[in-house]
C-alpha cells in the first residue's frame, strides 16, 4: 500500500448528478463473451430502452439478453411478481434452448420493491437444472455504476465455479473480461513462458469457467473488479498485484508480475515478452509524435481511466489535467498511482456541472467523456473521446497499445484535417 | 411481466424530455437513479444536437434512500434553478423515483422557486414515450397559458380589422421523425396562404411563448400523438379549432390546405397552384407503371402509417396488404384506416409479431419504422422508413420533409429507391438463369444490398413464428410430416420466379397440393396452383 504517495495527490471527492451509466450495460459485452449465457433483467422499460439505445444498435439477430418489464399489475403484490417471473422465464427458455446459463439481474426498480432475485435464482435453478444453471446479480444503478455491472456479474460466478482439488499445483487465473483476440495474444505469452495452467475469468461458455482454489493466484485483467476479487479470496485464491496491461509497460509489467509469481527465469522473461515490446515501442513512436504533449482530461466512466491516464503520460507523452473516476479502489490502484506523475489532479465521483467548469476552464486537447457530453463539448471547441469506444475495443497488451493511442489521436488528427 | 428484447417507445419521462428538450428556456429536473441519464445521449447523439438536454437527475444512490432522497431533489432543483435560469421548471419521477414517492411537485411547490415549477405524474409502468411527451406538453399548457384563459362562456373575440390570421403550429418536439423540416414546410405553406405563424410549440418556443398561445386564430396540430390533448384543451379553454388533417401526401396537403383556408378565412387557391408538386405526374409519367399493385407493408406510429397507407393506394397505385401501429393509444384510427383496405390490422408493441407478419405476408416493399427498415433487410424486402422510433440517419444533412408538397416529392423518391425499376424487373422475368442479371444481384441501383433470398423464402421461416427462427435454433426441416415433397424439376423451375414472390408461389403450391392429396409437386402441380390462384 502506498499511502505515502497517495497523500501527495490531490483528490477531489465529490457528489452531485453524474453521467455515468447504470451496471446492466456490462452485459452489452457480457453476453457476447459467454456464449451460452442469457441475461434476464428485471426491470422498467426505461431499463429496455437504455439497453438498446446505449448498445446503439437495432437488434435484428435476436441478442441473448431482454428485459422482463415490471408493470402497473407486478406492483400490487410480490408474490405476482414471483410467479410473472417464473412464466417469463419459462418461456424464455422454452424458446431459447441454446441456453445454459441464465442470469436474473437486478435494477433499481426490482431493488426498490424489494424483489428478491437471489432466492428466485435458487428456486428457477431447482426447476430448469441441470438444462439451465440460474445466478442472480444487480446491475442497478442504486448499486453498481458502468463496469461495475461486470463485477457483480462475476462475484456472482465465482461461488459457483467447480474447487481445484487440495493438492493441485498452482494456476493462473485471469479475471475480467478481454476480447478473444487478446485472450489468445497471453495465452500464448504464457505458454511460451512455460505457464500451462491458465484459465479465464469469465470463459466463453458456460460449462467451461475456471476452477479455482487455494492454489490459484489470480490477476486482474481489468481495474474494476473489487467484489469478484473479495469472492475470489474467499475461495482461497490469491492476487498478484500489478499495474494493468495497457501499453507496452503496463503489459510488460502485468506479465512479470505473473512470470515472478510462477517463478519464471528472467533470460526466458526477456526473450518470449521482447518480440513484443519491440512492436509495441515501434507502434507507439508514431503515435507519440501525435500525442506528446497533448492535454488531457478525463471524465469519470469506466474505473480504466487511471491506467489509462498512465499510459497516455508515460508512453505517449501527454499531459494529465484532472482524471475522473467512479471509484478509487486504492488497493488495486497502488501499482498504478505509483506510476503517475506529480501535479495531477484525480477525482472521485461526479458533480456534473462543477466538472464542465473546471474542463472549460482547462480548456484540454483532449477530454475524455460518455456519449451524452461528446458533441455539447465538441460544439465549444473542446476535442472529445467517447469513453464507451475504450471499453468495447480490444486494448489490452502489446500489439494493441499502438491501437489503443490512435483511438485519442485520431480525434486529433480529424481537427487539424477538417477546414469546415 | 411482459418480456421485452427491443422496444419501440421509451419511457414516458423520455417523452417529456423531447418537449423539453425541443423547448428553450425550461429547465426539467427528474427525480432518477444513476444510470437514467443514459437519456441524454438519444438527443446528443442521435439528433447530434450541440447541447445538453435541458435536464437536472438527481442521480441518487442505493445508500441514499436509508436517507433523505426528498433533500437530494431539493437541492438539484434549487441548485438547476439558480444555474440555468428558467422561465419555468418541469419536475418529475423516473420509474424508480415513484416506487419512492417522494412527490417531486410537491416538494418543488415547497421550494419557493422564483418560476413557475410544473409537476408531471407519469406513470411509468403504465405508459411509453408518446404518452409521456403529450402529457408534458398538455401539462406545459395548461400550466402556463391556463392563467390567460378567458371566463368560461365567453365568446372569442373576432379577429382585428387589417390583422393577418394567425395560427400556432402544435406537436414538433426534440428527437421527432423529420420535424425539424416538417414544420419548415407548412410555416411556408402557411405563408403562402397569408396566414401567420404566431407559436410553433414544444418546439422552439420559450414559457414565455406557451402564455401568448392563446392568442392565436386556430392551431394546426402536426403531430396528434403530441399535441390532440393539449389542442383539445385550448379549443375548450380559448374556442381556438385545431386542425383535423395532417398534411402528408398530396391528397391530405390539398386537403389541409381547405382545411386552414377556411379556418382563417382566406382564399385556398394560393397554396394550391404549388409548381414544385411532382408526384402527381411523375406517378402518372409511363415509367411508373411498374407500381402498380406493388404489395406494401405499413408499420409505424399511427399518423404516419395512417398516411402512409393512404400515398401508397392512392398516389403510388399499391396494394396495401398490412398495415399496423405500436401506438396502442391511436389504435382506432388504424383500425378504421385499416377497414378501408379490407386488411386486419396489427397492433402490437412486439416487433416479433410485426417480423412474424412480415414473413408470412411477402409485401414487395416494407414502410416502416428502423426496426422494420432491419426485419426487411434479413427478409430480403425493399424498405423505405416513414416514422420513429429514430435513428442517426432519420437526420439527414439535406432537407427532407414528410409534409406538404416538399414532403410528397420527398416520398416518392424514398418509397421508389428501394425497389427494382420497371425495365429490370422485366427483364429478370424473361432471363431467369442469366448467370450475372439474376434475382438474386437485387437492384442494379443499389451496390451492396443484395437480398438475402434464401433466408426469406426458405418455408421453414414463413411456417415458424419468427420469434423462433434466431440464427441458433432454426429448426431444421421434417420431411415426412404429411407435406408434399417437391421433385427436383419443380424445385427448379420455382427457381425461375422472381424472388420476391417465390416464397408465396411455394406455399400457395404446397396448400394446392395438399388440400388435393398430392404428395409429389411436380412442374404441372406448379403451374395447376398458379391458374388457381390466380386471378
Amino acid at each position: 500500500m502506498n499511502g505515502e504517495k497517495l497523500m501527495d495527490i490531490p483528490v477531489i471527492r465529490e457528489r452531485g448528478q453524474n453521467s455515468m451509466f447504470c451496471g446492466l450495460t456490462g452485459i452489452i459485452w457480457l453476453h457476447r463473451k459467454i456464449q451460452d449465457a442469457f441475461f434476464l433483467i428485471v426491470g422498467s422499460r426505461t431499463c429496455a430502452h437504455l439497453m438498446q439505445s446505449a448498445a446503439g444498435v437495432m437488434i435484428f439477430a435476436e441478442p441473448r439478453f431482454g428485459t422482463a418489464i415490471i408493470e402497473e399489475r407486478d406492483l400490487a403484490g410480490l408474490a405476482d411478481a414471483n410467479e410473472e417471473l417464473d412464466r417469463v422465464v419459462a418461456r424464455l427458455l422454452e424458446r431459447r434452448p441454446d441456453i445454459r446459463m441464465l442470469f436474473l439481474v437486478g435494477s433499481c426498480p426490482s431493488e426498490v420493491i424489494k424483489l428478491d432475485l437471489e432466492k428466485a435464482a435458487t428456486r428457477l435453478s431447482q426447476q430448469h437444472m441441470p438444462q439451465v444453471r440460474v445466478l442472480s446479480y444487480s446491475g442497478s444503478g442504486l448499486e453498481t455504476s458502468f463496469t461495475q455491472g461486470e463485477d457483480t456479474c462475476l462475484a456472482a460466478l465465482v461461488p459457483e465455479l467447480p474447487s481445484t482439488p487440495a493438492d493441485s499445483p498452482p494456476d493462473l487465473l485471469v479475471v475480467g473480461t478481454l476480447a478473444d483476440v487478446v485472450e489468445d495474444q497471453f495465452m500464448r505469452i504464457f505458454k511460451d513462458m512455460g505457464i500451462n495452467r491458465v484459465q479465464f475469468l469469465p470463459a466463453r461458455n458456460s460449462r467451461e469457467m475456471p476452477a479455482v482454489g487455494s492454489g490459484t493466484r489470480y490477476i486482474l485483467a481489468q481495474p474494476f473488479l473489487a467484489e469478484t476479487a473479495r469472492c475470489l479470496e474467499q475461495r482461497g485464491a490469491t492476487r498478484i498485484p500489478a499495474p494493468f496491461p495497457l501499453g507496452e509497460e503496463g503489459t510488460t509489467r502485468w506479465l512479470k508480475a505473473v512470470a515472478d509469481s510462477f517463478g519464471v527465469d528472467g533470460d526466458l522473461f526477456h526473450k518470449v515478452t521482447a518480440p513484443g515490446i519491440e512492436r509495441a515501442r515501434r507502434g507507439m513512436a508514431r503515435m507519440r509524435e501525435q500525442l506528446e504533449g497533448k492535454r488531457l482530461f478525463m471524465f469519470p466512466d469506466s474505473q480504466l481511466e487511471i491506467p489509462l491516464a498512465r499510459f497516455l503520460h508515460r508512453e505517449a507523452g501527454m499531459e494529465l489535467l484532472e482524471i475522473g473516476t467512479p471509484h478509487l479502489h486504492r488497493r488495486h490502484m497502488a501499482e498504478e498511482l505509483e506510476l503517475l506523475p506529480e501535479g495531477i489532479t484525480l477525482s472521485e465521483g461526479q458533480h456534473l456541472d462543477r466538472q464542465l467548469e473546471r474542463c472549460r476552464a482547462a480548456q484540454p486537447d483532449v477530454a475524455v467523456c460518455g456519449l451524452g457530453l461528446a458533441n455539447p463539448l465538441e460544439a465549444e471547441g473542446i476535442t472529445t473521446k467517447w469513453s464507451i469506444e475504450l471499453v468495447f475495443t480490444p486494448i489490452q497488451g502489446y500489439d494493441q497499445a499502438a491501437d489503443l493511442a490512435e483511438l485519442f489521436a485520431r480525434p486529433l488528427l480529424r481537427k487539424a484535417k477538417l477546414r469546415v | 411481466m411482459q418480456l421485452t428484447v427491443w422496444t419501440y417507445e421509451g419511457p414516458p419521462h423520455v417523452g417529456a424530455m423531447r418537449v423539453a428538450t425541443g423547448m428553450e428556456g425550461l429547465h426539467y429536473v427528474i427525480h432518477a437513479p444513476q444510470g437514467d441519464t443514459y437519456a441524454d445521449l438519444l438527443f446528443t447523439m442521435i439528433e447530434r444536437r450541440d447541447k445538453r438536454p435541458p435536464v437536472t437527475y438527481t442521480t441518487f444512490k442505493g445508500r441514499d434512500l436509508g436517507q433523505d432522497t426528498a433533500e437530494l431533489f431539493m437541492d438539484a432543483a434549487r441548485e438547476a434553478c439558480d444555474r440555468f435560469k428558467p422561465q419555468a421548471m418541469l419536475v418529475s419521477s423516473s420509474c424508480t423515483a415513484e416506487l419512492i414517492q417522494d412527490d417531486p411537485g410537491g416538494l418543488a411547490k415547497g421550494l419557493g422557486l422564483p418560476v413557475p415549477a410544473i409537476p408531471l405524474e407519469l406513470s411509468s409502468y403504465q405508459r411509453k414515450e408518446n404518452w409521456g411527451a403529450s402529457e408534458a406538453f398538455y401539462q406545459i399548457v395548461r400550466g402556463l397559458a391556463g392563467p390567460r384563459a378567458p371566463a368560461p362562456g365567453t365568446e372569442r373575440p373576432s379577429r382585428p380589422e387589417g390583422q393577418r390570421p394567425r395560427c400556432n403550429i402544435l406537436g414538433p418536439t426534440a428527437l421527432g421523425f423529420r420535424h425539424r423540416d416538417d414544420v419548415q414546410e407548412i410555416t411556408r405553406l402557411l405563408n403562402s396562404l397569408g396566414i401567420d405563424v404566431h407559436v410553433t410549440a414544444p418546439m422552439g418556443a420559450t414559457p414565455m411563448d406557451i402564455t401568448r398561445l392563446g392568442e392565436a386564430d386556430f392551431n394546426v396540430v402536426l403531430y396528434p400523438e403530441i399535441a390532440a390533448t393539449a389542442a383539445k384543451w385550448l379549443e375548450r379553454m380559448f374556442r381556438q379549432p385545431f386542425t383535423k388533417v395532417v398534411p402528408i401526401g398530396v391528397g391530405a396537403t390539398r386537403e389541409f390546405i381547405a382545411e386552414v383556408a377556411a379556418l382563417a378565412g382566406v382564399d385556398p387557391e394560393p397554396a394550391l397552384r404549388d409548381g414544385d408538386s411532382r408526384l402527381p405526374w411523375y406517378s402518372r409519367s409511363v415509367d411508373s407503371n411498374y407500381l402498380t399493385g406493388k404489395r406494401v407493408f405499413i408499420f409505424g406510429d399511427a399518423t404516419h402509417a395512417v398516411a402512409a397507407a393512404r400515398i401508397a393506394t392512392e398516389e403510388f397505385g399499391f396494394t396495401v396488404v398490412g398495415l399496423g401501429t405500436y401506438s396502442r393509444e391511436f389504435a382506432r384510427e388504424v383500425r378504421e384506416a385499416a377497414r378501408q383496405y379490407d386488411i386486419e390490422p396489427l397492433i402490437t408493441d412486439d416487433y416479433l409479431e410485426v417480423e412474424a407478419q412480415v414473413a408470412e405476408l411477402h409485401p414487395e416493399l416494407v414502410l416502416g419504422t428502423q426496426m422494420e427498415r432491419h426485419i426487411a433487410k434479413r427478409l430480403g424486402v425493399g424498405c423505405a422508413v416513414i416514422s420513429a422510433p429514430v435513428h442517426v440517419q432519420d437526420f439527414p444533412a439535406r432537407y427532407a420533409p414528410q409534409m406538404g408538397f416538399g414532403g410528397a416529392n420527398v416520398l416518392f423518391d424514398t418509397w421508389v429507391h428501394p425497389l427494382m425499376m420497371g425495365l429490370e424487373e422485366h427483364l429478370l422475368g424473361m432471363f431467369r438463369e442469366d448467370f450475372e442479371f439474376h434475382a438474386e444481384a437485387g437492384p442494379s441501383h443499389l451496390g451492396a444490398s443484395a437480398p438475402a433470398e434464401t433466408r426469406a423464402v426458405e418455408p421453414t421461416l414463413s411456417a415458424a413464428p419468427a420469434a423462433e427462427t434466431t440464427p441458433e435454433t432454426t429448426p431444421e426441416a421434417t420431411p415426412d410430416d404429411g407435406e408434399p415433397v417437391w421433385s427436383p424439376e419443380a424445385e427448379k423451375e420455382l427457381r425461375k420466379i422472381p424472388f420476391f414472390v417465390r416464397g408465396k408461389a411455394r406455399r400457395n403450391t404446397e396448400r394446392f397440393a395438399k388440400e388435393r392429396g398430392i404428395s409429389r409437386i411436380e412442374i404441372d402441380t406448379l403451374y395447376d396452383a398458379k391458374a388457381h390462384f390466380g386471378r
